[in-house]
């Protein structure tokens, strides 16, 4: 499969509605091109499979060198291997999502989806990309559609909160920048991914470099104490702008932190493994109760998404291969959770106009598709088995009580602690919400309409098949991990 | 004699222009032409001229040499100004004395040319001169205006300075080495001190035209009072004529200077990027403000230019064509504004996407370039200054351009915002644009995407540097 289609499919369907006149024109082209990613992705998944079926071994699938900027030795270099296949198919759930829930964008719809469009290319760029300067930019080509997202269509303090987001985020970026030059010059000026996994880099750039690129991306998912634009961000943006930053953009961070940081720098990631861990422990238990005293639903699970991310990072600083599947199973399961959160509060949000906690109440009688999906998501929040939240979580528990170190015993119970802070903050979100007696001015309300019921159910069955069945993604994402454990052990064994 | 014509052919082609302008300006009052039009011809000719026959060879005893880098920076300065003539259309239709206009513009063109080829430093001098004196009367053509009269006393007096703190490191170089010749006054360098301090002379004569802190002090005012056609000449073409002549001259000539140039490069960068920032960060007029900004951006050339390196010359002539699109574009778009509504304050964008679809996203696109952001030519751009700058191991400089860049996000942002998101209750209405000038900001638009992502223009001058 070439994998530049991927590329293509969003830049033409952006480049499509940008010559559209029509409002509603613009709505199907962009809904086609959201399907035919889905398509694409589901399709790359099945030949994927077939492939390894077929016994290719070859760390990464599907890989095309196209020569770039010869003199830097720059290549659009394109593979995937199993965690790529996971994140794009996450992608793809969470962009047919998002289009379907901004229906009702009025205001400059051929801007809005264009912009939609545009970051969903960042986000298929990065996950294919080989090369990390091509990887750098895409990572940047998402941010600035974000912020005119924010800035455009949010509502509330939008232009404080877009400026915010972007200036954060391009300070993650100048990090990453700045550790990839460093990786550049010391690493037989090559920015490929592939040539210098087998370089053996000096100590002293791991120990320089971690950090930057660990930091840099970890802005971009929530690294405490960087996390400060997730809750103003996620809240001011219109519904499927949230559901973009909280279900892709933030796993961009993630995947790097796990690509890039730990996987090319194992030295690095074991010396620095121990201040991960206590960052996203703070991350994990700071979210979780920073989430309990929040009224408005959308800071409530902006909030817990930085307690969610923690548990990425969490996995990540574990370095064992249980943990590192349980990251990645978490990025894609907290992906698909927090969008379909972010739905169901942009539907609550458009009939009530409220999103404050205390001002609703009764919901369920006159919204019942609306809130049964809000229970759902609620409990795939918090962990209930047959969903894929408990699954990711409990994997990066598992993962990391293997290290039998009094140091790592402690991280892993205040985590798992942590789930219960997040069993009452979510139960009683949902429990004002939707029980009790419903307000009056509420009793007319209809329910959800077929392009949010389309939404939210492409997002339910993404969580229910990984909840019901998680081995698929479990022996997609497994051998990925496993490299990148080998990579990490190798390293233990060379520094004893 | 052949040999005369094809070598010098940018500056005949540029002469032959202005001898036409002349004539037609001799018989405006029977003829009865397009002007703009006429003029914009003859300049994408002298555009596309410039890609055929091209030699390389010295002239008049060294002191005129050329090849085929050169004649890519004559060409890409060309089409600066033909980029120029078209995205300002409307100033120039409007414009009482264009074919004067046109005729000093052109000369201070020549002047940039002959700099660029200039073996010598007598004739350095003297296109220093030629590129600089039109400028001044340029800047006073607002008869009318008295801000306009105070840029041009500014431009001509600093300038006026520099020139003579030029002319002394020129004498002292003389007096030092015997000898006037680049070639041979790079193979008698010694670092003695009479020749240092004549060596920090001349560079600080360039050190004025580019307007690097803490020679920048005329930029803003001047900036502001000029004619805003020739502010986007100044701030591009004439910046980007001197980034040329500074990678030839300290890469080539003063290469045994390497180590000595290149801790000023690096002090000067870091000092003219902070500076630049931080007062644009404070601007409420729009050309002041893209004044600062191009200062800071002259900080980021000088990131490039501190490489010492084949990639350094490259990142910095492949940053000039980038800044060529941005520049103007950005210039143009404001420029527009101010002529049609004599407003110049950021304040007054807010609201402009409602009415103006098509100027905000080459505005916004030409800013986010000038940012760095991808998927624009500009974010290659400074990437490649940095990347090559980071090749002698000075990471905290890097790092401090790094930092530079979130800043200059900051300030670029507030117009986007002010474009994009702010509301207003009487936005500037709908302006009519000329063909020519909507081909313009097209043209600008499309460099600013395809320059960055396609490598082969960036191999390309790699190719002709080596």
């Amino acid at each position: 499969m070439n994998l530049l289609i991927l590329i293509l499919a969003p830049l033409i369907t952006a480049l499509a509605v940008l010559m559209m006149r029509n409002n509603n024109l613009v709505r199907w082209t962009a809904l086609l091109g959201s399907s035919v990613q889905l398509i694409l992705s589901l399709v790359l998944y099945n030949v994927f499979n077939q492939a390894r079926l077929n016994g290719q071994t070859s760390q990464f699938l599907f890989e095309q060198d196209i020569p770039l900027f010869k003199s830097w030795h720059i290549h659009l270099h394109l593979g995937v291997d199993g965690i790529s296949v996971a994140m794009i198919l996450l992608t793809a759930f969470v962009v047919i999502a998002g289009v379907l829930m901004s229906w009702k964008v009025e205001k400059m719809t051929k801007e809005f989806f264009f912009l939609l469009l545009l970051l969903s290319l960042g986000a298929y760029g990065f996950f294919i990309s080989l090369d990390l300067f091509i990887l750098f930019f895409f990572l940047e080509v998402a941010v600035i559609p974000k912020y005119l997202l924010i800035g455009i269509w949010g509502s509330g303090k939008k232009e404080a909160s877009a400026n915010k987001l972007a200036l954060m985020l391009m300070a993650g970026s100048a990090l990453v920048l700045l550790g990839l030059l460093g990786l550049y010059m010391s690493g037989g000026k090559t920015f490929d991914l592939l040539k210098l996994s087998q370089i053996h880099l000096p100590l002293i750039t791991q120990q320089i470099c971690f950090p930057l690129l660990f930091v840099g991306f970890g802005i971009f998912t929530a690294l405490f104490p960087f996390h400060t634009w997730v809750p103003d961000g996620h809240s001011s943006a219109p519904t499927a702008g949230s559901m973009f930053l909280a279900g892709i953009s933030m796993k961009l961070g993630g995947y790097g932190c796990l690509r890039v940081a730990t996987y090319l720098m194992p030295e690095g990631a074991h010396e620095y493994a121990n201040i991960v861990i206590i960052l996203s422990t703070i991350a994990i238990f700071y979210g979780a109760f920073a989430t309990m005293m929040q009224t408005d639903l959308k800071y409530i699970n902006a909030y817990s998404s930085v307690s969610h991310c923690g548990f990425v990072l969490l996995g990540i600083g574990m370095l064992t291969k249980v943990a590192i599947v349980g990251a990645v199973m978490q990025m894609v399961s907290h992906g698909l959770m927090t969008a379909l959160f972010f739905a169901v509060i942009g539907m609550i949000y458009e009939r009530t106009h409220t999103r404050q906690v205390n001002e609703m109440g009764g919901l369920l009688k006159v919204m019942p598709f609306t809130i049964s999906i809000l229970f759902i998501v609620g409990f795939c929040s918090l962990g209930l088995p047959g969903l894929s939240g408990f699954v990711a979580e409990m994997t990066i528990f598992m993962g990391s009580w293997e290290h039998p170190d009094m140091f790592h015993r402690i991280a892993t119970i205040l985590a798992c602690m942590s789930i219960v802070v997040t069993a009452v903050y979510i139960l009683r979100a949902i429990g004002k919400t939707a029980m009790g007696p419903l307000k009056q001015e509420y009793s007319d309300l209809k329910d959800a309409t077929w392009n949010e019921k389309s939404a939210a159910i492409i997002l339910m069955v993404g969580i229910l098949a990984i909840g019901l069945a998680p081995f698929w993604l479990n022996e997609l994402v497994s051998p990925g991990a496993e490299i990148i454990m080998q990579k990490i052990s190798a390293s233990t064994i060379s520094t004893k | 004699m052949n040999d005369f014509f094809i070598l010098m052919k940018p500056e005949l082609m540029i002469a032959l222009i202005i001898f036409i302008l002349l004539f037609i300006k001799l018989g405006s009052g029977f003829l009865n032409i397009n002007l703009i039009k006429v003029i914009q011809i003859l300049l994408l000719i002298n555009f596309i001229s410039g890609f055929f026959m091209n030699a390389e060879g010295q002239l008049f005893n060294d002191m005129y040499s050329t090849n085929e880098l050169v004649v890519l920076q004559k060409n890409i300065l060309n089409l600066g100004v033909l980029l120029l003539s078209l995205i300002f259309t409307e100033w120039f239709t409007k414009c009482e004395h264009m074919p004067e206009f046109f005729i000093l513009i052109l000369s201070a063109l020549m002047g940039m040319f002959f700099l660029i080829s200039s073996g010598n430093l007598l004739m350095f001098y003297l296109s220093l001169e030629l590129a600089t004196i039109p400028v001044a009367a340029l800047a006073n053509f607002h008869l009318d205006k008295k801000v306009s009269s105070e840029a041009a006393m500014k431009m001509i007096l600093s300038s006026a300075f520099s020139s003579g703190i030029f002319l002394f490191g020129i004498s002292l170089f003389y007096g030092a080495t015997g000898s006037l010749n680049f070639v041979s006054i790079s193979g008698l360098l010694d670092q003695s001190p009479l020749q240092l301090m004549s060596f920090a002379f001349m560079f600080t004569g360039f050190a004025f035209k580019m307007s690097i802190v803490p020679f920048h002090l005329w930029t803003a005012d001047v900036y502001q009072g000029a004619p805003i056609p020739v502010t986007s000449f100044l701030s591009v073409i004439s910046k980007g004529a001197i980034a040329f002549v500074f990678v030839s001259t300290l890469y080539k000539f003063f290469q045994s200077y390497s180590s000595l140039w290149y801790s000023m490069v690096m002090v000067l960068s870091i000092v003219t990027m902070i500076i630049g920032n931080l007062f644009a960060l404070r601007q409420e007029n729009i050309k002041r403000f893209l004044a600062f900004s191009s200062i800071a951006q002259v900080g980021f050339i000088l990131v490039g230019l501190s490489s010492n390196s084949i990639q350094g010359a490259t990142s910095v002539i492949y940053f000039v064509l980038i800044y060529v699109f941005s520049n103007l574009a950005a210039f143009g778009v404001a420029g527009l504004i101010s002529f049609f509504t004599e407003k110049e304050n950021i304040s007054d964008y807010k609201g402009f996407y409602q009415n103006n679809p098509f100027l905000t996203w080459i505005f916004a696109l030409a800013l986010f370039s000038l940012a760095g952001i991808p998927p624009t030519a500009g974010f290659f751009g400074k990437l490649f200054l940095l990347s090559s700058g980071a090749q002698n191991g000075t990471y905290l400089f890097i790092g401090i351009a790094a930092i530079n860049m979130i800043i200059s996000l900051y300030y670029y942002l507030r117009i986007i915002r002010a474009m994009f998101m702010d509301k207003n209750e009487n936005p500037i209405s709908k302006l009519e644009l000329q063909t020519t000038t909507k081909i313009g900001l097209i043209i600008c638009g499309i460099g600013i995407i395809v320059t960055g992502l396609f490598g082969q223009v960036y191999d390309y001058i790699q190719h002709l540097v080596n």
